[in-house]
């Protein structure tokens, strides 16, 4: 069977499963709709957070990142898997012990105002959004190539899954079909690279295999890939190219981020006992650290056979998948030098780096361009990152089902984390704006349906990102993880470790954090974009990573501030101590 | 309150995070170049700790957490007589 026909069998079955858990486990109650009723099993709970966790940015273009990155890439690594001993330590158990529905919620009760509630939703939602954008974007991507579906239509066949199990069945819905994500998509992550892995170095545990030595050779993988790229002109693969302090601030930033994600923080509400909160944590990050620790092996991996099957191969011999993402624009060509083959380096290989096609051949049949050549370097091809994991099981030759399972796997990625950010917008939403705000007086069940209502306009707008694709998904992500670690983490942070902290302190915190982050990422990212150098950066630290100083502005401006006005309630001293029992 | 139970959770909880702030920050960035001059396998250390070490230690150092505190969430237990 060809891959295609495979492709439509295993991702119309993962979906029909999904469909059917979400019939089975539908919402009857707020409390089922936002935390599931405090039933969920730690294991499954563990399993449900990797899911939403890991998104399409996780699955699709992080290995991809770091196959161009090299070391630098470990910011992530580690950025995204250490905010969960964050999480685990000083968030999640006191939490857990405090009881209620949303991250705003603690933040409004802990700090007795609605103005920190407010603060914190529209954090969340900004955050959040940010987020989804990127979820539908990697449907888009998936659909369009593996199914030749238009990209729209991808999406809204996405919409209208994720809108089943999201509005019917809200936190337990999604929690089951999370785990049932979770279970395709690391099996989907795995068995490519396990195969690459057996391939090229004869040791079937990637996580070891990159570690060994090539097959038949006494050459270390590594080793000959820092040879490789740097006779190509590239950094060598295993060595920094960023500064120190940069590679610290964007971890640091990433952690704290992590730590102070909305959707994250909340899958540990649905659990029902706070040593299960612990325990859930543990379990999410081993299912994560499944997934994180192969994914610097899929990136050596697929580095070394991009060079390999490409490099001074002539074009009209170029691999089948060249031409399939030729095909789609996400990789291009320009012979430069006239020889026919391709020839790959360092440096960009055309002006304006992205590729403009128009409907010509060129001399080899190539997609021509209308960019000129970026004559300053030997390079010819241009290559999207974010298709490296997607088309690697084609660059290493292997099965058809890899590859349909490959698709399979993303799409789980996308909807599961695109499901968990779009109820965490519907329930700050219903509960923290229509509840506790502005409608006070609503019952259980009207704030049921205003909850399902936004999740309806919550799925549009997400999917009128993913048809409209805002250009500035990539930079924008930055600003997500900046903000989390500005803004929310030290407000739950504070509110748990640190009661002498009042409301004037929290809200002018969040606000210095906030206001101080955006601008510099703002600055950076979208006015002043030719200034986005290191000799212009505040000691060198790029917009990534600059969401670390906010964080530590939030807590100077908090701690100076809360010393001018009186001390919190007794009633919040209470709550604090309660919080802090076991 | 048990301040006794919450100042023995403080120290376990700043033991474990400068471990993990040891192998993330501190092999796996501030000394990593340091490091990558020895070797494990194809991986020089530093590398390792970047891109491996760093991840099996945070998944460890979360179950050592979840041992200690229901170690202590039990010691208190037994204490007080009743449960929560």
């Amino acid at each position: 069977m060809d891959a295609q026909l495979l492709t439509y069998i295993f991702v119309g079955s993962s979906f029909a499963i999904y469909i059917g858990i979400a019939i089975w486990s539908r919402a009857s109650s707020t409390n089922d709709f936002y935390i599931a009723g405090k039933g969920v099993h730690p294991i499954a709970n563990g399993m449900a957070t990797a899911a939403d966790w890991m998104s399409a940015a996780s699955f699709i273009s992080m290995a991809g990142l770091i196959a161009f990155l090299g070391k630098d890439g470990s910011v992530y690594l580690m950025g995204w898997t250490g905010g969960y001993v964050l999480l685990a330590l000083l968030l999640a158990p006191y939490l857990r012990k405090f009881g209620q529905y949303t991250v705003p919620d603690f933040i409004g009760t802990r700090y007795y105002s609605n103005l920190a509630r407010l603060v914190a939703v529209l954090c969340l939602i900004f955050i959040s959004f940010t987020y989804v954008a990127g979820q539908m974007r990697g449907v888009g991507i998936v659909f369009s190539r593996f199914l030749e579906v238009d990209i729209n239509l991808g999406v809204i066949i996405g919409m209208c899954i994720v809108f089943f199990y999201a509005v019917l069945g809200g936190m337990k819905g999604i929690t089951y079909t999370q785990v049932a994500q979770y279970c395709v998509l690391i099996f989907a992550y795995l068995v490519p690279a396990i195969f690459i892995s057996i391939l090229m170095t004869g040791n079937p545990i990637p996580q070891f295999g990159f570690g060994d030595t090539l097959v038949n050779t006494d050459t270390y993988l590594l080793d000959k890939l820092d040879k490789v790229t740097g006779e190509l002109g590239f950094n060598a693969y295993t060595e920094n190219t960023k500064t120190k302090i940069d590679i610290f601030c964007i971890t640091a930033a990433l952690m704290f981020g992590t730590a102070g994600l909305p959707h994250v923080i909340v899958r540990f509400f649905t659990v029902p006992k706070v040593s299960d909160a612990r325990k859930s944590a543990g379990y999410a990050l081993i299912f994560i650290a499944i997934l994180y620790s192969t994914a610097p092996a899929v990136s050596a991996f697929a580095r070394m056979n991009f060079i390999d099957s490409v490099q001074e191969v002539n074009y009209q011999e170029a691999p089948g998948w060249f031409k399939n993402w030729e095909n789609i624009g996400l990789i291009a060509w320009k012979d430069k030098n006239d020889d026919g083959l391709i020839q790959y380096s360092a440096g960009n290989a055309l002006n304006e780096v992205k590729p403009k096609f128009n409907n010509n051949k060129g001399s080899s049949g190539e997609r021509a361009l209308d960019n000129k050549p970026d004559m300053t370097n030997s390079n010819e091809v241009y290559i999207d990152r974010d298709i490296m994991v997607l088309a690697n099981p084609e660059i290493a030759k292997l099965p058809p089902w890899v590859i349909a399972l490959v698709a399979a796997g993303a799409l789980a990625a996308a909807l599961s984390t695109a499901a968990g950010l779009l109820l965490v917008i519907s329930a700050s939403v219903s509960h923290d704006l229509l509840k506790k705000t502005f409608m006070p007086s609503i019952t259980d069940k009207q704030e049921l349906f205003y909850a399902r209502c936004s999740a309806v306009v919550a799925i549009f707008i997400a999917g009128l990102f993913g048809i409209y694709p805002p250009g500035f998904v990539a930079q924008v992500v930055a600003f997500a993880f900046g903000l989390a670690a500005a803004t929310i983490f030290p407000a739950l942070f504070m509110g748990i470790f640190y009661k002498r902290l009042n409301k004037e302190g929290a809200i002018a915190g969040m606000l210095a954090g906030l206001v101080v982050t955006s601008i510099y990422i703002i600055n950076f990212k979208f006015i002043n974009t030719n200034l986005n150098s290191s000799e212009n950066w505040f000691f060198g630290i790029s917009p990534e990573g600059f969401g670390f100083i906010g964080m530590i502005i939030n807590f100077i401006v908090a701690f100076s501030v809360c010393y001018f006005f009186k001390k919190p309630p007794a009633s919040i001293n209470q709550m604090v101590d309660n919080l802090r029992n076991p | 309150m048990n301040k006794d139970y919450w100042r023995s959770n403080l120290k376990i909880v700043s033991i474990l995070l400068c471990i993990w702030f040891l192998v993330s920050f501190g092999f796996g960035i501030i000394w990593s170049d340091f490091l990558d001059q020895f070797q494990i396998g194809g991986f020089k250390l530093g590398f390792w700790f970047a891109q491996q070490g760093s991840i099996y230690f945070f998944v460890l150092l979360i179950f050592i957490y979840i041992y200690l505190m229901n170690k202590l969430d039990k010691k208190y237990e037994d204490k007080s007589g009743k449960d929560n």
